[in-house]
């Protein structure tokens, strides 16, 4: 039987790989996008676990803001990305490198 | 949605309704050269509405079954955010129109930010929380890679979009912690759930998750990263606009979850508040000592500043919190006057942010020159000027609530960086002979620095009244 615990545990080994995909990765901007991507839906696991567990729709709502907003932030992403490449002609990571933080 | 919700979220959705209909004006009559006077129709709007807020509507109505929440405190906070972001958008408007920068964009992208800010503070519920947190968060990103053509510019709105979506993601896993133990996302219910003691782990976990993704909003460290690259690649006006609103709205973002839905337990978050709060205090005074450029050094320094007003809310009383609002306001006015500033820093015609380029500026230019003077020892903390207070206020609401330690490492952290605020002084008063640096002042800019600087001289009588006004505002909070 599949239970609880199952979930959130897919749901927090999928979150941890989003971060480690943010801070380990030497490719490009697109795999971090996609690594954001990843940390926003294992949270809709979460939550839709949790929504079915508790026999309460709030999280299943949630989840729809959720997605939302993810496709909204996923755009805007995209957007900077396409003026970042006309002006660096470039997307690697190693090249967001102008000023040094 | 009856009545009585629309009257309570009629500021919003006022502003949300201007936005809109400002859209299609740009589009419809001649998109850039309507900026102008958008920039001016919407920092009216914004002065009005804090005037509205201000001065009407008392005690505390809660709208949409709770999701929304109109109190002292969130029209405390909701008139700080706004003052400030039309303060920030007349003194840029000259800035950018003279450097071709103006979109029509910019006031309705501010707006929305803004919109975004207030839904913050009224957050009743992780949901509206949420969303108001991304709308100010989408709008920050767009704005700070405004200037299309430049490395700099897109760069640092890269950067924020990556960290912000990040932080964004680490406050969802804790909130769906948080609505998996406490089985609702109301800031009531959670409260109600918790006890006194034995919190659940699942809630222990989403706290930290989630104040953990707020500090990446504030710029506390260790979560600062972003700020000294977004703060030096961002268009001056765009970086004046990110020191100053978003800072109170998540400010007061913390101090609103905190309260309304952990209020029980505020040893647990202290805890982790004076963390953050002791490494950013430091983190701020020793890094921007090796700073030459003056946005990043606003950068570290609102890090530093951070700090402090957290300070205030990690000592879990109602005094702290009224400390943290008079601190943040105090913030926000320095810093407004402070980038009026360097909005004007020039030379040729072109934007300059070496601080060197300050050297002997007070032999050309008295007047401004001591206006900075003030502004600096002001955001030092130098005892006559109003930014001693707001120091003053959050030591002593941390050594009230005993944690005297706390205090004391403020207090060496405030020494240790009035160095690089005395520096800039030092380099205007007494630093070589070199090439001189325009200060080429819109009448607002001038009227804002002077305006702020003679603040910090004479509101040491009695605050403009912040006082009793943030009093009202931590007694709505902490009950």
């Amino acid at each position: 039987m599949v239970g609880l615990e199952h979930y959130l545990a897919v749901a927090a080994a999928l979150f941890v790989i989003g971060i480690f995909g943010i801070f380990l990765n030497r490719k490009n901007v697109i795999v971090i996008l996609m690594s954001i991507e990843l940390m926003l839906l294992a949270v809709n696991i979460n939550m839709v676990a949790f929504s079915s567990y508790l026999g309460d729709l709030v999280g299943q709502i949630f989840t729809m803001f959720i997605l939302t907003v993810a496709a909204a932030e996923a755009a805007i992403g995209l957007a900077i990305l396409v003026v970042f490449f006309r002006n660096r002609g470039t997307i690697d990571v190693e090249d967001v490198n102008v000023m040094k933080g | 949605m009856t009545p009585s919700d629309f009257n309570t979220v009629l500021p919003e959705f006022l502003l949300a309704v201007f936005a809109m209909g400002a859209l299609l004006f740009g589009v419809y009559a001649g998109k850039d050269k309507t900026a102008p006077m958008l920039v001016w129709a919407t920092s009216g709007l914004f002065v009005a509405l804090a005037l509205f807020i201000g001065f009407g509507g008392s005690g505390e109505r809660a709208a949409f079954g709770g999701l929304f929440i109109d109190d002292p405190f969130a029209r405390f906070a909701k008139v700080t955010i706004l003052l400030s972001a039309a303060a920030v958008m007349m003194m840029s408007q000259d800035y950018m129109s003279r450097r071709d920068l103006l979109r029509f964009e910019f006031p309705i992208l501010v707006t929305l930010g803004v919109i975004g800010m207030m839904f913050m503070v009224s957050a009743g519920d992780l949901m509206s929380l949420y969303m108001g947190l991304e709308l100010q968060s989408l709008s920050l990103y767009v704005v700070a890679a405004m200037r299309r053509d430049s490395q700099k510019s897109s760069e640092a709105g890269l950067k924020y979009f990556v960290l912000g979506a990040l932080s964004s993601g680490l406050f969802l896993y804790g909130a769906s912690l948080t609505y998996g133990f406490a089985g609702t996302t109301q800031f009531a219910g959670i409260l109600s759930t918790l006890g006194t003691d034995a919190v659940p782990l699942g809630l222990t976990f989403g706290l930290v998750f989630m104040l953990a993704a707020l500090a990446f909003k504030v710029s506390a460290a260790p979560f600062h990263m972003w700020t000294p690259d977004v703060y030096e690649g961002s268009p001056t006006p765009v970086t004046a606009f990110f020191a100053t609103a978003p800072k109170v709205a998540a400010m007061a973002l913390i101090a609103r979850l905190t309260w309304d839905a952990f209020g029980t337990i505020p040893g647990e978050w202290g805890q982790v508040l004076a963390a953050l709060a002791v490494v950013s205090m430091f983190l701020g005074a020793l890094a921007a000592i090796g700073q030459r450029d003056i946005k990043r050094l606003m950068a570290y320094s609102s890090i530093a500043h951070m700090g402090y007003a957290l300070v205030g809310l990690a000592s879990g009383t109602a005094m702290g919190v009224q400390a943290m609002l008079i601190y943040m306001a105090i913030y926000v006015t320095m810093n407004v006057g402070t980038f009026a500033f360097i909005l004007s820093m020039e030379r040729d015609g072109r934007p300059v942010t070496d601080i060197a380029s300050l050297n002997m500026f007070s032999k050309k230019e008295p007047l401004k020159a001591l206006a900075l003077l003030v502004l600096m020892f002001s955001l030092a903390g130098v005892p006559p000027m109003v930014g001693f207070f707001g120091k003053f206020y959050v030591l002593q609401a941390a050594v009230d609530a005993g944690m005297t330690w706390l205090a004391v490492a403020g207090a060496v952290a405030s020494v240790i960086g009035a160095f690089y605020y005395l520096r800039i002084v030092f380099y205007m008063y007494f630093g070589k002979e070199g090439e001189p640096l325009d200060s080429n002042m819109a009448p607002v800019q001038w009227v804002m620095m002077v305006a702020v600087a003679a603040a910090m001289v004479l509101g040491v009588v009695n605050l403009f009244g912040i006082e009793p006004a943030a009093a009202v505002a931590a007694e709505a909070l902490v009950r």
